[in-house]
């Protein structure tokens, strides 16, 4: 909280700071001659003072406050008696979780022995002094900013060129940001994965037949095996993704067909944006739906019918997923169909063709490199779609291309391993992130390759 | 004509012989296409009549009219009104009370418990709020209107039916003549369901609301909003104005590409793995999802806001640059300003995505059951999705209905947020 006052605080100053370099240069110009003497407008001297005083101390706050917490406990750890800090790194962390408890006040989970005490005093009080250094040294360092500020301000100085570098070097901070993104997706996958593939073969996690993650607690626990063969949830993905594409390819495509080749205005005009709807409809929605509404559904038709459908089969979940994708490839599928040009429809009308055939033999066979990209980016999210999944599709990995069955994906393994209790040296936890390194791996090179495709393949029409 | 023509089968003949079937065959393609287009929209109605039709009821409430006897020996037996006494004090035996003056006939202890099962068990603070806020009502007999348990809730509104034989309903036969001779009187009342609205989660259906889940949202979206929309602005502004053409911002292009189509589950890894672990901010708090949200409605927002500078004509920025601007002075004063309206309809779509976000969510613990309403973005908290997903999983059946409630006020805010979109592009949309 005091952080957010800090921060309100170095606004204020630097709104303090920006008045007063502008007054300053007016000043100053007012003795040298008058306000043509200024090399810059007087707005970017006051805009100076400004980034003199609030840039260093916004990013020390940020750097201090990242790494407040890290640097705290280290030296409370330092501290410890050495039987504690030589138990391994799980209890280690216990321990260190129980003093912040106690240290904020909640509810510790054993006894608090008095070296515990000591060490949440210790901690509290490191904390009370960290944060009281920082409001010092920020506060100190923006006052001395717009002293400095003050100074370097001068009649011939070039504040703009100055101001306007500090503001293109933000500018090219905040565009980096996006590699800095997937640098922390790839590493805060990677890492974990490693940890996971140290204790786990690869061969055994790639090519396993069987998927259970429980660990058991106990030596002589039944059922609780700790195997970590994940082909049972690769299959259980590509089971559910293909049965969601054979729904939302066909209704896709022909409708955005439709809409574009056959349909009046008026229709298209109330039918796109109704189909449309099905996109931004939180997916929370569809699971809630598959759940409730469709599954049902499936399973009472195929009692009727005499099979014995699953309450959690793959083809719920996998239909429902469709129905999401529908909109997905029919706008992708309808801009490249747009993208056609009237020359080809018109050669083929002109040869006699029929609208079908001018369709399923000029219009798509052009269209075909932009629709097939289309249907690789539907794959990709249809393979990291979780909370359809994780919603109406089973737990139980198993290893079956039956859609009435249960199956599981990858996706509902990392939220089932991950919600809940976690233990970061058990190969329980870390398999949610081997399988989230697969899981951005695969989309990864599908969303590449599907890129590629388009670019390459794409014609030139103009 | 050619001497030739009788013998051989002439071209025209075989197109004219193969014309009924071509047509059919048109016919035929041309009916697979709409029955395409009907598909699509008859699951979208099918999708909403499913929402609505089990959802409507949860905006309304059952009551149960009770005359209680606000008794001043049980309330507040020294008459001082002192505020601690009157918090403490024991409204559950009120309730109980004036259950018994209306149903004389009980008398088994079992009988009683199960007529006390028929007021939900918020019904005592209901009690407490009233006396709280006019101790002048101690001493005094009122007509109150409780909160009835989500079991005759249900029954009320006919999702349980009353002519399956006993075993196989939730109320049992004395319940049910109990519930059937309070209609009669006209005790029991659908009102308004205004604890949906004010109350955080609950394990009781009749006192479970959104306001938790809504205000969580409003935080996270808060977070996502501060920090998306200025860095994606200057990352457009940057990609699109300044950046010079190279393998550098040729990758920085890749990369955004590439994260607007990464599954949300992994950016829940990453803040799992860098925002807690390695940063020790705290789990559920709304902070580390507007983080992570923000990461995930980058992309989205870079991509409409360079789409809407690239639609600023280019005579505007050389009028600038004509009359003496800087480039930095051409893009802030004249560029940018022209520019904004598309950039802030691409950050409320970027918005209304957040907001419907479920699974990077669930990865950073904003799914444990919080009854608090959260007061600050570092307070643990859930969020509207993510309260949804809880509710679904929750086995009675008056959650199947708050659920539904809760996905249509979560709908109503997407569309709302879709149609400032669209106004917003409708508004201010320039044909340069």
């Amino acid at each position: 909280m005091y952080a957010v006052i800090l921060v309100l605080i170095l606004l204020a100053l630097m709104a303090v700071a920006y008045q007063l370099g502008r007054r300053r240069s007016q000043s100053m110009a007012g003795r040298a001659g008058g306000i043509r003497k200024l090399h810059s407008l007087p707005g970017y001297y006051g805009f100076y003072a400004a980034i003199w005083c609030g840039l260093p101390a916004l990013l020390v706050l940020l750097v201090w406050l990242a790494f407040q917490s890290i640097i705290v406990t280290k030296m409370v750890v330092a501290d410890l008696p050495l039987a504690t800090r030589s138990l391994s790194e799980a209890e280690l962390g216990l321990v260190i979780n129980d003093i912040r408890n106690l240290a904020e006040g909640n509810i510790v989970s054993r006894d608090v022995s008095p070296e515990m005490q000591a060490a949440a005093d210790h901690y509290t009080n490191l904390n009370r002094i960290g944060s009281a250094a920082l409001v010092v040294v920020a506060i100190s360092m923006a006052l001395l900013g717009i002293a400095l500020g003050w100074r370097f301000i001068s009649p011939a100085m070039r504040a703009r060129n100055q101001v306007e570098a500090v503001v293109k070097a933000l500018l090219v901070l905040s565009s980096t940001i996006a590699i800095f993104t997937t640098i922390g997706i790839l590493l805060s996958v990677l890492f974990e994965s490693i940890r996971f593939f140290r204790m786990i073969p690869l061969s055994e996690f790639l090519f396993g037949l069987q998927w259970s993650p429980q660990m058991a607690i106990r030596v002589d626990q039944v059922g609780s095996s700790g195997v970590f063969g994940a082909l049972p949830l690769f299959l259980g993905t590509v089971l559910i993704s293909l049965i969601a594409m054979l729904v939302a390819v066909p209704i896709g495509l022909m409708s955005a067909i439709y809409l574009s080749e056959y349909a009046g205005r008026r229709l298209r005009a109330v039918a796109k944006p109704l189909l449309e709807i099905l996109a931004g409809i939180p997916t929370v929605v569809y699971g809630f739906f598959a759940a409730l509404t469709v599954a049902p559904v499936i399973r009472d038709s195929g009692s009727l019918i005499g099979l014995d459908v699953s309450s959690e089969s793959a083809l719920a979940a996998g239909v429902v997923m469709g129905i999401m994708i529908i909109p997905f490839i029919s706008s992708l599928s309808d801009d490249v169909i747009n993208a056609v040009p009237q020359a080809l429809r018109d050669a083929s009308f002109g040869v006699g063709a029929t609208h079908s055939e001018t369709i399923r033999q000029v219009i798509i066979p052009a269209a075909l490199p932009g629709i097939v990209g289309g249907v690789l980016l539907a794959v990709s999210r249809a393979i990291g779609e979780t909370m359809i999944v994780v919603m109406a599709a089973g737990l139980s990995a198993n290893l079956t291309v039956n859609p009435l069955e249960s199956v599981t994906t990858v996706t509902v393994q990392i939220v089932t391993l991950l919600v809940g209790d976690q233990e970061f040296d058990s190969p329980k936890t870390l398999a949610a992130f081997a399988l989230g390194l697969m899981l951005f791996g695969v989309t990864l090179i599908l969303n590449i390759v599907a890129l590629q495709v388009v670019r390459k393949y794409r014609e030139q029409y103009e | 004509m050619n001497s030739h023509s009788d013998k051989r089968v002439r071209t025209i003949d075989r197109v004219n012989a193969s014309l009924a079937e071509r047509y059919a065959r048109e016919r035929r393609f041309r009916t697979a296409g709409l029955a395409a287009v009907s598909l699509g929209l008859l699951f979208v109605s099918f999708l909403f009549i499913s929402i609505v039709g089990n959802g409507y009821t949860a905006f309304h409430q059952t009551k149960i009219a009770l005359e209680v006897f606000f008794d001043p020996q049980q309330l507040d037996p020294d008459g001082r009104h002192d505020y601690d006494a009157l918090t403490r004090a024991d409204y559950g035996g009120l309730v109980k009370a004036s259950m018994r003056n209306s149903f004389p006939a009980v008398k088994t202890r079992q009988e009683k418990r199960a007529l006390y099962a028929m007021v939900s068990s918020g019904a005592a603070f209901e009690l407490q709020h009233m006396v709280l806020a006019d101790p002048s009502l101690i001493g005094t007999t009122q007509a109150v209107w409780l909160t009835a348990d989500d079991d005759i809730d249900m029954l009320v509104k006919g999702h349980i039916d009353r002519s399956v034989p006993e075993s196989e309903r939730r109320v049992d036969d004395r319940t049910l003549a109990w519930v059937e001779r309070l209609e009669q009187e006209g005790a029991l009342k659908r009102r308004f369901n205004t604890a949906f609205f004010t109350n955080g989660d609950s394990r009781e259906p009749e006192l479970a609301g959104i306001a938790g889940a809504v205000m969580g949202s409003c935080y996270v979206l808060l977070v996502t909003l501060l920090l998306a929309f200025p860095i994606a602005v200057a990352t457009a502004v940057y990609l699109e104005e300044f950046a010079p053409r190279n393998r550098w911002t040729d990758l920085i292009e890749v990369n955004i590409n590439n994260l607007a189509a990464v599954p949300s589950i992994v950016f829940g890894l990453l803040g799992l793995a860098v925002f807690i672990n390695f940063f020790g901010l705290p789990r559920s708090a709304a902070l580390v999802g507007g983080l992570v949200l923000t990461l995930m409605t980058l992309p989205t927002i870079i991509i409409a806001s360079r789409a809407a500078l690239k639609s600023v004509p280019p005579s505007i920025r050389e009028a600038a640059l004509g009359v003496g601007a800087s480039q930095q002075q051409t893009i802030f004063h004249h560029v940018l300003p022209l520019a904004l309206p598309g950039m802030l309809t691409g950050t409320i779509i970027g918005m209304a995505q957040a907001l419907g976000e479920t699974a990077p969510l669930l990865m950073i613990g904003m799914v444990a059951f919080i009854v608090d309403i959260p007061g600050g973005a570092l307070d643990p908290a859930t969020v509207l999705p993510v309260q949804i997903f809880l509710w679904a999983d929750s086995p009675e059946r008056a959650f199947v209905e708050r659920t539904s409630g809760a996905i249509m006020v979560l709908l109503f805010f997407l569309v709302t947020m879709n149609a400032l979109a669209v106004v917003l592009r409708k508004r201010f949309e320039r044909r340069w």
